[in-house]
């Protein structure tokens, strides 16, 4: 245990998701010895963050305006919704520059052990968005893991009520460059059931 | 298959072991509460990513310590793999083969195979229903490691569907509706029939496949005692008369197939409906695998209840014999532990079990005096003293 406000430091950065014990001793002593204006320049980000964030009227995800830069862009196409749970899975579709259409940021998925149903998310925004706007695709795109296939199922059901949309849910399968070998039972079972004709 | 290198670290009582072995038999001499059941325990988890003894993985780790690391070389035919497992405290858990990258745990599963009899084992014929769920899904991940993914997705979807009946309930009652609850109810019920059907066609089919080896064992293992008392294997499913028949016999082997496993989720999936109210009054999910029960028979009469003592030794003896010849079966032999358990036998029990033990690629022997052991199973010894281990020459 350190004295005073260094051990305050530790615990709280701690706190933070993937920063261990030492991790956390590391960072608060690197910080201790950093340029003042460094650390100030922290500290004006978290206090702006605290203050708060704009989030992207449309979508939901972080905006500095009142909508984000995606949905603010013409050329972006209006009739496909790619529907993720988390900003950064906005970030990671973006990385593979193959998708032009726009984004819808649930806010996480269904997780009734931590009190998140449907209406913790932004499911009825959704819904709003596709009977206004000209919607013909609506691509789910939530984690292949137990809630996210829950939220998806669930998104497939409220969404049969348009009869003119298209739902997709994103491929699951094998990873690019890997081998047939290593990948899991399961994976290469829904790879198996999931094959396409070429 | 056998193991020729464990090392362990900080797990448990050891600082530190290292123990090199050969195939035959290897017997671990020393007093109790010197860290023999250790060792064993070490290699189990290896096997099965989990502990004969502990639910949990804290104990595992010495006092004081933040990781235990169990490390092993195992040789299957003419193939070499090292395993590394490094258990933390309070993070996940990792693991290497070959000392190639860490990954998750499960990709140590299927390398090495153990079957391990323990005085615990009593519990499989004594003890509750989830002793004996255990015993039947740490088998089916040994025989098809798959089955580890297939039993953690079920889990998940099962804490996920009994919170939702909890919070609906609880809406229900206060008169207050939730026009949510009833819909999302439908998605785990579905998250948890697809896992459950996966689960169940695993577990059917491993009975089915399990049960000869195992009657086949207790028969052996009882002598003129069996006669007349034969031992049977019984899946009792929440499911009831729902469950359609075939799945379960020895020909119903179609079991893991998609259609059966489609056929079981449909049946599945119409029996929580069925128990959805039920469910709802009492905040738990009242059908599904995890609520079945592996029925062990003697005879005509259940064996929980009504065997005698050393009936129930007998049959604890079979099912791990039995899971011993399925193993060796379908995949080639597992490595064979024995914990302290030639103290627990009479005599002829022990001269059954010493004769499979002899004959064994590797078994592995705890024992607190030299006289437990049968004379059949010499074979390397290693003297366990306070934090040590040290060969016999």
């Amino acid at each position: 245990m350190y004295e005073g406000v260094v051990q305050d430091l530790i615990d709280e950065l701690g706190r933070l998701p993937g920063v261990g014990p030492k991790s956390a001793q590391r960072i608060a002593f690197h910080l201790l010895g950093s340029d003042p204006a460094d650390i100030k320049r922290l500290v004006d980000v978290l206090n702006a963050v605290a203050a708060g964030v704009q989030f992207c009227e449309v979508c939901g995800t972080v905006a500095e305006q009142d909508k984000c830069r995606i949905c603010r862009d013409p050329r972006r196409d209006a009739t496909t919704i790619c529907v993720v749970e988390e900003p950064k899975d906005v970030l990671a579709i973006e990385r593979t520059r193959e998708f032009k259409g726009r984004y819808h940021v649930l806010g996480g998925a269904l997780d009734p052990l931590s009190g998140v149903g449907p209406d913790q998310l932004r499911i009825r925004q959704l819904l709003a968005r596709i009977s206004s706007d000209e919607v013909r695709e609506v691509i789910i795109a939530t984690d292949p893991n137990t809630e996210g296939e829950a939220t998806a199922t669930y998104l497939v059901r409220m969404l049969r009520d348009f009869p003119d949309l298209t739902v997709t849910r994103l491929a699951s399968g094998l990873p690019m460059g890997g081998d047939l070998e290593f990948a899991d039972e399961l994976t290469l079972g829904r790879a198996l059931s999931g094959r396409r004709q070429v | 298959m056998y193991l020729r290198h464990l090392q362990v670290e900080d797990f448990r009582s050891w600082k530190h072991a290292d123990l090199a072995l050969t195939p035959g038999a290897t017997v671990l001499v020393g007093r109790n509460g010197r860290g023999k059941t250790n060792l064993l325990e070490a290699v189990g988890y290896l096997a099965t990513l989990g502990s004969h003894r502990v639910a949990t993985d804290a104990p595992l780790i010495r006092q004081g310590c933040d990781r235990a690391i169990v490390r092993a070389a195992v040789v299957n035919g003419d193939r070499e793999l090292t395993v590394e497992l490094e258990i933390n405290a309070g993070r996940a858990n990792r693991a290497r083969v070959n000392r190639g990258q860490p990954g998750p745990p499960r990709s140590v599963l299927g390398i090495l195979r153990t079957v391990l009899f323990a005085p615990e084992d009593l519990a499989l014929v004594k003890g509750d229903p989830a002793e004996r769920r255990r015993f039947l899904d740490e088998l089916l991940v040994q025989r098809a490691p798959r089955f580890a993914g297939v039993r953690a997705d079920y889990d998940k979807a099962l804490r996920q569907r009994n919170a939702l009946l909890k919070t609906a309930g609880k809406r229900g009652r206060s008169g207050r509706e939730d026009p949510y609850a009833l819909s999302t109810l439908d998605v785990w019920d579905a998250q948890l029939a697809d896992a459950g059907a996966r689960l169940l066609a695993g577990r059917l089919d491993l009975i089915a496949a399990l049960t000869p080896h195992a009657v086949a064992a207790y028969s052996a293992v009882a002598g003129s005692a069996a006669v007349g008392r034969e031992a049977s294997l019984v899946y009792r499913s929440s499911l009831g008369d729902a469950l359609p028949e075939g799945f379960g016999m020895p020909e119903g082997r179609e079991a893991d197939n998609e259609p059966g496993v489609a056929q079981l989720r449909d049946v599945l999936l119409d029996a929580l409906g069925r128990a959805r109210d039920v469910d709802l009054e009492r905040g738990v999910s009242t059908v599904g695998p995890h609520r079945d029960e592996l029925e062990l028979r003697l005879g005509e009469a259940p064996a929980r209840g009504y065997a005698s003592h050393g009936e129930s030794w007998s049959l604890a003896l079979a099912l791990r014999l039995g899971a011993y010849e399925l193993l060796r079966a379908e995949a080639g032999e597992p490595v064979l532990m024995l914990d302290d358990v030639f103290a627990e036998l009479d005599r002829d029990r022990r001269a059954r079990l010493a004769e499979v033990a002899a004959q064994a690629e590797q078994v592995l022997i705890t024992a607190a005096v030299d006289e437990d052991v049968p004379s059949k199973l010499t074979g390397t010894r290693f003297r366990v003293a306070e934090g040590e281990v040290s060969r016999e020459t």
